[in-house]
């Protein structure tokens, strides 16, 4: 057994943390004000390859997709320094650019792929309905065959990236089976005809991540774009969400640890009562309870990474990763905040921002319920 | 045409902590970086190859961990890469350093096509020495014209047009055929990241090659400490011993405010 990560590994940790301290985080709270995406970051992140981290050299992308630990390293120096930022390059790799890769036809790669692994165009992932959250399987976008094409009607809310997206994975029920619907993943060009996004939304946290309703009125997609195959759509959705999961684990990770370092920095300068704060047990375990539950994440985070890069079943280990890492996340950037009392309310201080952010990873991509709903299933079946 | 850059690995300035008892550097956990104004070399050449066409030879002397600081710059996307490395080059001053590397830049172009043209770029001067010392000396051993402080360079045909910032408030162009040396600062340019391709391809393409004192032919005499004219022998932290006062305003209201001082100590 083996922790370290390699040279190369840490040469991505690196150059990843440098760029984004020197080009992200200055204008990371000036985007969280405006809920706006920085365009010039935009521009850099594209040069640095990292819309496509996951995606092979043949589809334009930087030829990781072995390597979820350097994915995962990614995401997490960005999440430490933004993120909105994490979650945009996070879902936009994860859930969309790597389902292409795996489950797409090689016309869909070309036709694609490609363009979303170099950064030309942004992709976002469209599953949550007003309706149908955790129980995603009770979607009602519809798809209807119509000659050579499917007819799709129906909405989408809570797009990550949906409003600035330019190819889309849509799914939509295309059958049914007794009581159950039949769904399918389609993959849908933000130009075609019928298409329109809706309600741009304003949120406590991640503000800068583009959140969107995508609304569908009889848009018609060629047959070629179903991803996976008619009537796979709900596997293909679980199996796109146990990848996602690891990388909001590790946008986490980052977050956990921003807070962490914010923290030990104010222990160390706050004097109350003629000593630093950090002179103080009550703080000083708050610090070790932030270490140890950052810690514990991000382990567990590389392992579901390691285990999806040696072709292991990873569902269970990416679970666990995202429920840790979103309670660590949320749990340190709570203690972030009380150990810079009142200052840590206030705009100036980075902390406040990293508490609202956090909120949102105990939600998106399964909520911690269903998390545990999932986790518990899966031990209960298990024999020990 | 041949650009070789010549870079050295060291400590992070930013975090590097001094041991108040002992006086000495703590180099434990300190992050070992690219000398800052190395990378505005690295970059300078990068331009040239993008603009002339050139092979960009990274060339480093230092422990075997230095090969990281190479990793980077092959990163950024140097062509090839040699670290300068074996025990008996520790403790080398700039003189025995600036031997080495000719050593090396010699081996490389003996192998390479019969007098292909080229330029060495250093950084002006590494943050832990300061001296300032290794590209001139270096432009010596080569035997090749030297310009320095150089913010400035433009290529035309065999010849390069340098401004260089030697003087304060004042700058000078020169101009000189190729081979040369020159030194930059960092006004020059400013540094590329390595992208994630060029990462990867730093670790999986391209190769860090090796050399010691054998495969460099290198006289024994020249080289490392035994090859130093100077020799460090203390490194301490200068104590504060009194005040310090800074005068400002106009020379007159200076000296006035001086003369009070002296008198106030009862000197004058
Ligand atoms: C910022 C943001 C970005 C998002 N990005 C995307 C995206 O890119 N693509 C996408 O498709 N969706 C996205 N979502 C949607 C997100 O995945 C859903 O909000 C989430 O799955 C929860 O669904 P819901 O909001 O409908 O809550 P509900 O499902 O209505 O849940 C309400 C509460 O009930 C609990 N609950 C529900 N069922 C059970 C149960 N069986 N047992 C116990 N408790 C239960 C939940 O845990 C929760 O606490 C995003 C959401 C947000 C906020």
């Amino acid at each position: 057994m083996d922790f370290s990560i390699t040279k190369k590994q840490q040469m991505i940790r690196k150059i990843t943390r440098e760029f984004a301290e020197t080009y992200i985080a200055p204008v990371a709270e000036e985007s969280d004000k405006n809920s706006q995406l920085d365009p010039n970051v935009f521009k850099l992140i594209k040069e640095m390859n990292y819309f496509g981290i996951c995606i092979p050299r043949k589809y334009g992308g930087a030829g990781l997709h072995n390597d979820t630990i350097s994915f995962a390293i990614i995401v997490e120096e960005i999440g430490r320094v933004d993120a909105s930022w994490a979650i945009t390059v996070g879902v936009h790799c994860s859930v969309v650019a790597y389902p292409l890769y795996i489950f797409g036809t090689e016309e869909q790669k070309q036709k694609f792929l490609i363009p979303l692994a170099t950064g030309e165009k942004l992709g976002a992932f469209a599953l949550t309905e007003a309706n149908a959250g955790s129980d995603a399987a009770g979607i009602e976008t519809s798809a209807v065959l119509d000659g050579d094409e499917w007819v799709l009607n129906g909405s989408k809310i809570f797009a990550t990236n949906g409003g600035i997206a330019k190819t889309l994975l849509v799914a939509a029920k295309t059958g049914q089976r007794g009581r159950k619907s039949i769904f399918s993943v389609f993959i849908v060009d933000t130009d075609t005809k019928g298409f329109s996004v809706g309600v741009k939304e304003d949120k406590l946290g991640v503000r800068a991540s583009n959140t969107s309703e995508l609304v569908f009125q009889d848009v018609r997609v060629p047959k070629e774009n179903v991803l996976g195959g008619v009537g796979n759509g709900y596997q293909i959705v679980l199996k796109i969400l146990d990848f996602g999961r690891i990388l909001i684990a590790a946008q986490c990770v980052g977050l956990g640890q921003a807070a962490l370092e914010a923290s030990v920095k104010y222990a160390n300068e706050r004097e109350q009562f003629g000593r630093k704060i950090g002179k103080f047990q009550g703080i000083q375990w708050k610090i070790a309870d932030m270490g140890c539950a950052i810690e514990s994440a991000r382990l567990l985070t590389y392992k579901a990474a390691y285990m999806c890069d040696h072709g292991m079943d990873y569902g269970l280990a990416s679970s666990m990763a995202k429920l840790v890492a979103s309670e660590a996340a949320m749990q340190a950037t709570h203690y972030a905040v009380q150990i810079h009392g009142g200052y840590g309310l206030m705009k100036a201080y980075q902390v406040e921002r990293f508490f609202r952010d956090a909120k949102v990873a105990e939600i998106y991509e399964g909520t911690s319920e269903i998390q545990r709903m999932v986790i518990a299933n899966r031990l209960l079946r298990q024999t020990f | 045409m041949k650009v070789f850059v010549c870079i050295k690995q060291v400590p992070g300035v930013a975090e590097v902590k001094i041991d108040v008892t002992t006086g000495k550097l703590i180099r434990e956990g300190v992050p070992s970086i690219i000398n800052p104004v190395d990378k505005h070399a690295i970059e300078l050449a990068l331009q040239i190859k993008e603009e002339q066409g050139a092979e960009v030879i990274a060339l480093s002397m230092g422990p075997p961990q230095a090969e990281e600081a190479l990793r980077e710059a092959l990163a950024m996307g140097v062509d090839k890469a040699y670290l300068l490395t074996d025990k008996e080059f520790a403790g080398a001053d700039t003189l025995a350093t600036s031997y080495t590397l000719a050593l090396a830049i010699r081996k490389i172009l003996q192998e390479s096509e019969k007098n292909e043209k080229y330029l060495v770029i250093c950084g002006l001067q590494a943050i832990d020495g300061d001296t300032a010392q290794v590209g001139p000396e270096l432009a010596e051993e080569l035997n090749i014209p030297q310009i320095t402080y150089v913010q400035k360079i433009e290529f035309k045909g065999d010849k390069i047009i340098a401004e260089s910032a030697l003087r304060q408030d004042e700058v000078m162009v020169m101009e000189t055929r190729l081979p040369a040396l020159i030194t930059v600062l960092k006004e020059i340019n400013i540094p590329r990241f390595p992208t994630l391709i060029g990462i990867v391809d730093a670790y999986e393409k391209k190769e860090v090659v090796y050399l010691d004192t054998r495969q460099l032919n290198a006289d024994k005499r020249k080289i490392g400490l035994t090859g130093s004219q100077t020799q460090v022998w203390k490194i301490f932290v200068p104590q504060q011993k009194g005040e310090h006062i800074k005068l400002s305003g106009s020379v007159k209201e200076m000296v006035k405010q001086l003369c009070q001082y002296l008198k106030e100590d009862k000197i004058l």
